[in-house]
């Protein structure tokens, strides 16, 4: 803008300046380029997955135009006609006659929907995989709750994605997953059979459906994703970003690269490294050969019929209720004055209560720690995942919860390649289900725990070097040197926090709640491994005791070696 | 050296004691020296990082003619062998396009861009005193409206609010008609032959030997109008079986004819087909969740999700010896759902 203030222009010599002039006075954006040309990010491999899932995204969006070019959802019944010869005069719906067409007879087509495919089922494994980090690093604390959340509803709407995506094709497959969806939707109460009703536009499978589930697949849901995106990055540049603590790293600065040039071309670089790598494995590895399958037919189905990944853990769960335990049977007829309704738990309780457990512990997480450590300060430092054992043991209890759900999708495959039977495998899993998270709690704690005890001694003995030297009067010892200020700072420098007893509120009393919250604190804090002080150091080496760093005395006879 | 192999914990100083922790700290050394790289003091170095990222960038070319080589040169010749050699070679051209590209870039930036980190502060996201000034402008705001002061213009509106949403939920009624009773009818019905799937011949009951099932669907079924979801509730497995080893309950004697039994092929856990049969064990198995029903006992579930057995379908044979069924099923196919009973 002029400063016609000042009463004298600014006069671009370059030829960039020049340009940037021209645009600036036009636009504006000068202030933007100032702010943001040279906005610093810290580097992390950990850091990458957040842009998988972008770039991702972009190549689904690409790859997703040219499909829909030649794509027609309609589920009006047509004789193939096209190339690939063994479905020819087979009759089947539009949806799938030109899923063919785009796969055998469009150029490109087939390595297009490979690369779609490919890169939605990487698309959600980077979005899972992104929580992951947020999550055992801590990063989702003050004040990055509200993108936590964000977070979590784009991993919902990325399976919905998936999943509307998977069904279009109208292949046997995907047909199979829709009457799936549709055995869950009827078991819901009251409303359920209207809602089958309304989605299918009748009885199931209709002619409605593909091209319903067509407009959520390129309108709806991408656009959500794409404005939820675009508030997680504005939020991103909000918070700026988090890092890990070290030497010259604090809760108050940011170091790293800047944007221009260094990250820039790091992370744009990125993105054609991740769409070449996605068209490595789409040109070698087929991916969903929906001529196999044939058109959806309600009769056939084949052996070992498997969800996309990402919707597996889902179907395992349906897998591994049992319809009825001990002569109990998860369908109950329940008399009503007007009649007898049936209120199908059986799968009613798996379709929504290992998700509704998995999602609420994941948008209500950031709270809980909170509310547990008191702890309303803004956390720009990212916690090691053993510096925080107790979240972590958490974080690990859910990905077997997930796991074992998702291996029950596959309980049929287990059963055939490790030639097991069905049924041990069935209830292997069952019991799994629940003792399995419990068991990845300890475990994962005590490791956890156990790492920093490492880190401890790495401070405070220093590093084994595994040189044996035997010294003047006769006896061996190992040398262990010591780390550097740089490595000590970084492996002391932690929050640990303690046990936050319950506090009295205003009046003297303690209530209920705190008294809860002091328990929680507890179970969270009670095992716990302190950074090593100053102190601490400074005794460790007068205690003058062999082991650690050789005092004076011998380092002149161990050099001497 | 070994003092923290044997010992109890608190004696060798590696758990806490109350106190310890918290009070002292080391103190931030500060950046680690910058190291500079190879690149950054060998010229020789930093030409050749300057030729690698040359290269790398020829082999993005490389790929995109590759790729135009695959779109071209490959015609389609409608077998599955020349199809997939097209997609390697424009899945590998566009993979050498991208990687050479983005390698290129990220060797650019990592061997020869500025790689010293810098420290940037950061900043209160919004100051306290503009919160303080916004939630007095929105006070302000509430107040002219006069919101507050007006309970009945604040409550009606609410109500309102609320209600209209409502209209937008309903203009979706006609997405699909209502259940009706449809769920619980099926093309079945008295004399209805049992016809092969997908053909649509009849069956004898001769043809059906000890030990064989069929896939079964209603005479006619192909002719009509909404195949598909009379054929999602309508198809069956017809099976023999010694007449002995089948226990029909009573009332239910007669729904099979001399060991031959149909029954639903349509999963009552999710609406699955049930497509699997173990002729050594008489058990159907549904591939999708794995519930499996025993034949033997009125397929009866005995493992997996399902809670309800498969409905049977009442057959007997017609004066020309085929299968035909001597009414619909007794209760609905498929999944449960509310209005059930």
């Amino acid at each position: 803008m002029s400063s016609s203030a000042a009463g004298r222009e600014y006069q671009p010599k370059t030829s960039v300046g020049k340009i940037t002039n021209f645009v600036d006075t036009r636009v504006g954006g000068s202030a933007m380029v100032k702010e943001f040309g040279r906005k610093i990010f810290p580097d992390h491999w950990t850091f990458m997955f957040g842009e998988v899932a972008l770039y991702s995204f972009v190549i689904l969006l690409l790859s997703g135009t040219f499909l829909t070019f030649f794509f027609d959802p309609s589920m009006a019944e047509t004789h193939y006609d096209g190339s690939y010869v063994p479905l020819r005069g087979i009759e089947m719906s539009v949806a799938y006659s030109s899923s063919l067409d785009i796969s055998f007879d469009i150029r490109g087509g087939l390595f297009m929907r490979q690369v779609h495919h490919w890169s939605a089922l990487l698309f959600v494994a980077a979005v899972s995989v992104h929580m992951l980090r947020v999550f055992f690093t801590g990063a989702f604390r003050k004040p990055r709750e509200l993108n936590w959340v964000i977070g979590g509803v784009l991993l919902i709407l990325a399976m919905a994605a998936g999943f509307t995506g998977y069904s279009l094709p109208d292949d046997l497959l995907s047909g199979n997953g829709l009457r799936i969806i549709d055995g869950v939707i009827k078991s819901i109460p009251v409303v359920g059979t209207y809602i089958s009703f309304f989605l299918f536009g009748g009885e199931f499978p209709g002619t409605e459906i593909i091209p319903r589930l067509y407009v959520l697949h390129i309108l709806l849901i991408p656009a959500l994703i794409l404005l939820l995106i675009a508030i997680h990055l504005f939020l991103v540049v909000v918070h700026k970003h988090t890092q890990f603590p070290g030497p010259g790293r604090t809760n108050d600065n940011v170091v790293g690269f800047p944007v221009g040039p260094v990250y820039a071309a790091k992370a744009g670089g990125f993105f054609f490294i991740v769409f070449g790598v996605v068209a490595a494995i789409s040109a070698a590895f087929t991916i969903n050969p929906i001529w196999n399958y044939g058109p959806y037919d309600p009769s056939p189905v084949s052996a070992g019929t498997q969800p996309d990944w990402y919707i597996g853990w889902v179907d395992g769960a349906l897998r591994l209720m049992p319809g009825i335990i001990a002569g109990f049977p998860f369908e109950w007829e329940i008399p009503f004055p007007w009649g007898v309704n049936t209120l199908s738990l059986n799968v009613l309780l798996p379709a929504l209560v290992p998700a509704g457990i998995v999602f609420t512990m994941l948008f209500a997480w950031p709270w809980i720690e909170a509310w547990v450590t008191k702890d309303r300060r803004e956390r720009h430092l990212l916690d090691r995942p053993r510096n925080a054992p107790t979240r972590t043991g958490v974080g690990v209890a859910g990905v077997v919860f997930y796991c074992v759900m998702w291996a029950a999708a596959s309980s049929d495959l287990i059963a055939t390649h490790f030639m097991v039977s069905l049924n041990d495998v069935t209830y292997w899993l069952r019991a799994l289900f629940f003792i399995g998270p419990v068991i990845g709690f300890i475990v994962a704690r005590r490791i956890a725990l156990a790492l920093q005890r490492k880190d401890r001694e790495i401070v405070l003995h220093g590093r084994e070097t595994g040189r044996i030297v035997r010294l003047p009067h006769g006896e061996f010892i190992e040398v262990h040197e010591p780390v550097d200020e740089y490595k000590r700072y970084k492996l002391t420098t932690f929050d640990s926090p303690q046990v936050l007893p319950a506090q009295a509120d205003v009046n003297g009393h303690i209530t209920k709640g705190e008294k809860r919250r002091a328990w929680a604190s507890r179970f969270f804090f009670e095992d716990r491994v302190a950074p090593v002080t100053p102190a601490e150091l400074e005794e460790a080496h007068s205690h003058g005791h062999h082991g650690e760093v050789a005092n004076e005395h011998d380092k002149a006879s161990i050099s001497s070696h | 050296m070994a003092d923290h192999s044997h010992g109890s914990p608190e004696q060798t100083g590696t758990v806490a004691k109350p106190g310890q922790g918290g009070v002292q700290k080391f103190q931030d050394p500060g950046l680690p020296p910058h190291r500079p790289r190879l690149a950054d003091t060998d010229p020789r170095a930093e030409k050749r990082a300057e030729r690698q990222v040359g290269v790398l960038f020829l082999v993005s070319i490389f790929g995109t003619v590759l790729f135009f080589f695959g779109y071209f040169a490959i015609p389609l010749d409608q077998t599955i062998g020349t199809l997939r050699l097209q997609n390697l070679l424009l899945g590998l051209g566009t993979a050498f396009a991208m990687l050479g590209i983005g390698v290129g870039i990220v060797h650019w930036a990592k061997t020869l861009m500025p790689d010293h980190e810098i420290s940037e502060d950061r900043h209160e996201i919004r100051p306290e005193a503009d919160r303080a000034d916004a939630e007095k402008i929105v006070g302000d705001i509430l107040e002219e409206s006069g919101i507050k002061r007006r309970p009945l213009i604040r409550n009606t509106l609410l109500g309102a609010s609320i209600l209209a949403i409502f209209p937008a939920i309903a203009i979706f009624r006609d997405l699909g008609p209502l259940p009706g009773d449809v769920l619980r009818q099926t093309m079945w019905d008295e004399g209805v032959r049992l016809t092969r799937d997908p053909s649509g011949t009849p069956i004898k009951a001769s043809d059906v030997t000890i030990g064989s099932a069929f896939h079964v669907i209603p005479e006619g079924l192909n002719e009509s109008e909404h195949k598909l979801e009379e054929k999602a509730k309508a198809v069956v497995l017809l099976m023999r079986l010694k007449p002995e080893s089948l226990n029909p309950s009573p009332g239910r004697e007669d729904w099979g004819f001399e060991g031959i039994v149909a029954y639903s092929k349509i999963c009552t856990h999710v609406g699955c087909p049930v497509a699997l049969y173990e002729q050594q064990t008489h058990h159907l198995l549904c591939p999708c969740h794995q519930s499996t029903f025993d034949l033997t006992q009125e397929c009866k579930v005995i493992f997996g999700p399902a809670v309800r057995p498969l409905p049977q379908l009442p057959i007997s044979v017609d004066d020309e010896g085929y299968l035909v069924a001597t009414s619909d099923f007794q209760e609905p196919v498929g999944p449960s759902y509310w209005e059930r009973g």
